[in-house]
């Protein structure tokens, strides 16, 4: 048995140095448009996966993913940027002199991000967590609003409406992917331990796992905490590649939109989050075209501006309403389960009767 | 402040507050029933908005034809929803259906924005509705008083359908236990989908006349009056009828005070409600009229 996780941790190791490798020969290798895809996919793994950690494992709705992600950019941002930037940028009304001659290095920033972002979430946790029901879903939603509304306003701070211009470059793909590969295994090794089982319990049964002796108020507020501290890196390293921010790119569609991903890559499935934020982020690209205008033959199509949005929607309504299993279901991918698979097929290439391949085949199918 | 001034803003106040109240109506029966916060609800108003602008932009229908069938449009849009979006998904774990109406008001603010354009536009209104008038030393257009009355007509209506009817007290009893009362051979299907109905018609007429008051309509209108709706229909007890009413004019009256005794605090005048909403979940989070509910085990 020892032996047997063993492997797997080496098998595990040594994917994660091939993975490495791989972004090294891109970063040099591959063009900037590309890399600005591979990044944006990590940052929206990062998302997704927090997302599914308060949603699929806890089974609490946030649509907070906005706000959060909007605290941890401008934090990062005004953390990162050099004394001289930012008066360029605070041209209306001078930057509160606290922040004027701030400059951290990029993991420090990014760590604060993550910080005060959990802070935040807990403004809108601590009311709604108090109470059995649905309120976490409002709460977060208005936090989001009144987190843009703040944005606007506090123009000593953030610059309001104008946003935030030459932020540094700092993100690149060992930042983006590695911060990517830390979330998803702390997420991981968190619903692994007896924590995460609190959490399921609580999403399938509250009362009885209240009288079970977990602490509801405790626990939802662990992963709300969580996700959202790593939610606000994920916006610090959004902030620092797209370098210009405002609170415009921060409206609650970007929570919905990381609903859908997660929804789409299927409930408590780390595994089903990564690959949907992938896909989302590649497809969201490849689709662009549709949005500009185009000709078939003599036909003269204008461009459809939020076209894609629709049927991203469309998508993700009817796979609630048709498969609510998305990609992977409750499923992950696993060492034990390649494996297995692979011994499943060589028995069936030896041409043996037993029906072991059966469980596998199975689950290949769906 | 000169007892004239507050008067005007008194005025305002109550218009505000029974836009939010007709709002509020829809998402506390569905809430009542389902125990759904219906995200779709507020797109429901952006919809009905709009029904009333193109009917009178691209058909020049006269205001007395494109108010009615706007308002029945938006009814038939969300029964169909409850149709399709919802009622498969009932007997499923709650979290779907709540991700379900998230896909739905996603799919109907995006599908706004392909088909009407994400550029606002001008709502005219009716001449009718913009005359000077004044009540007393009350200074006012008059639309003012058109949206007070129909308020309150309508909350009338509501409150005999709800206690007078039989529909209105198969839907108190689906309030109170969904399988018990389809036991009772009621048909739960139908009263869920009249309340769906029902629901949507309040936003349409809500809708209408918030492109009335604020005449410039855009495909996300819906999501800040659905917002503070919602949280009206929580400061005066999910699930009331009577409590959303209160709390939606309870809502408009404390941010119009607030702006007219505190201007300074204009800029942030949308994060009243939600501070509203905190204090509310904090100290008294049945709301005004709710009562605590029952843990069923």
């Amino acid at each position: 048995m020892n032996l047997h996780i063993s492997r797997n941790r080496i098998l595990t190791l040594i994917a994660l140095v091939a993975f490495f490798l791989l972004l090294a020969y891109a970063s040099s290798n591959f063009s900037p448009y590309v890399l600005r895809i591979m990044n944006l996919s990590a940052i929206y793994v990062i998302f997704a996966v927090t997302f599914n950690l308060i949603y699929g494992y806890t089974g609490q709705f946030s649509l907070g993913h906005a706000g959060f992600a909007a605290v941890g950019a401008y934090v990062a941002a005004l953390l990162t940027m050099s004394p001289d930037q930012k008066v360029a940028n605070f041209f209306l009304q001078p930057i509160v002199p606290l922040l004027a001659n701030v400059q951290l290095p990029f993991l420090a920033a990014l760590v604060i991000a993550g910080l005060m972002t959990a802070i935040f979430s807990f403004v809108a946790g601590w009311p709604s967590f108090r109470l059995r029901g649905d309120y976490l879903a409002i709460a977060t939603l208005g936090l989001s609003e009144i987190i843009r509304v703040l944005l606007i306003n506090l123009q000593s701070v953030t610059n309001g409406a104008l946003g935030l211009k030459g932020i540094p470059g700092y993100t690149n793909l060992f930042w983006s992917w590695g911060f990517a590969v830390v979330t998803i295994f702390v997420v991981k090794r968190l619903v692994d331990s007896s924590y995460g089982r609190a959490l399921m319990a609580l999403r399938d049964d509250d009362v009885a796992a209240e009288a079970l002796g977990v602490s509801l108020l405790y626990h939802k507020m662990l992963a709300l905490m969580l996700s959202s501290f790593f939610v606000g890196i994920g916006g610090g390293l959004l902030a620092n590649l797209i370098s210009t921010i405002d609170p415009s790119v921060f409206l609650f569609f970007l929570s919905y939109q990381i609903v859908g991903i997660t929804v789409m890559g299927g409930m408590a499935s780390l595994t089903g989050s990564v690959v949907a934020a992938c896909l989302y982020t590649v497809f969201l690209e490849l689709l662009r075209p549709i949005e500009s205008p185009f000709s078939i033959g003599s036909l003269d199509v204008p461009g459809m501006p939020g076209m894609r949005m629709v049927l991203f929607s469309a998508l993700l309504l009817l796979v609630i309403l048709f498969s609510h299993r998305g990609l992977f279901g409750g499923r992950e991918f696993g060492w034990d389960w390649i494996l297995d698979g692979f011994d499943a097929l060589r028995k069936r290439l030896k041409g043996s009767k037993e029906r072991t391949g059966a469980d596998s085949d199975s689950e290949e199918a769906s | 402040m000169p007892f004239q001034q507050f008067l005007q803003h008194l005025v305002n106040a109550i218009s505000l507050g029974s836009l939010y109240a007709l709002i509020a109506i829809g998402y506390t029966m569905v809430y009542g029933i389902l125990r759904l916060i219906n995200f779709a609800h507020g797109d429901l108003v952006m919809v009905g908005a709009y029904s009333v602008f193109y009917a009178a932009a691209i058909f020049h229908l006269p205001w007395p034809l494109s108010f009615p069938l706007a308002i029945l449009l938006t009814g038939a849009l969300g029964v169909l929803i409850e149709r399709t979006a919802y009622k498969p998904l009932r007997e499923m774990p709650r979290i779907n259906l709540f991700t379900s109406a998230i896909a739905v008001s996603f799919l109907l603010e995006n599908l706004s924005i392909v088909v009407f354009g994400g550029r606002p536009k001008a709502f005219d209104r009716p001449a009718f509705l913009n005359a000077n008038i004044s009540i007393g030393r009350v200074r006012m257009l008059s639309y003012t008083p058109v949206i007070i009355f129909t308020g309150l007509v309508l909350f009338g209506g509501l409150m005999y359908v709800v206690h007078r009817t039989k529909m209105g007290m198969a839907m108190r009893a689906l309030s109170r236990d969904i399988e018990t009362t389809g036991l009772m051979g009621i048909n739960t299907d139908r009263v869920i989908m009249f309340s769906f109905a029902i629901g949507s018609l309040l936003a349409a007429v809500g809708g209408i006349l918030w492109g009335i008051k604020f005449p410039q309509i855009n495909p996300l209108m819906g999501v800040t009056p659905g917002l503070k709706a919602f949280i009206a229909a929580v400061l005066g007890g999910i699930g009331n009828i009577t409590g959303a009413m209160i709390g939606g004019f309870l809502l408009g009256l404390i941010e119009i005070m607030i702006l007219a005794f505190l201007p300074h605090l204009a800029g942030y005048r949308y994060a009243f409600a939600y501070a509203i909403l905190v204090l509310v979940l904090l100290v008294r989070p049945t709301g005004i009229m709710g009562e605590a509910a029952r843990e069923k085990v």
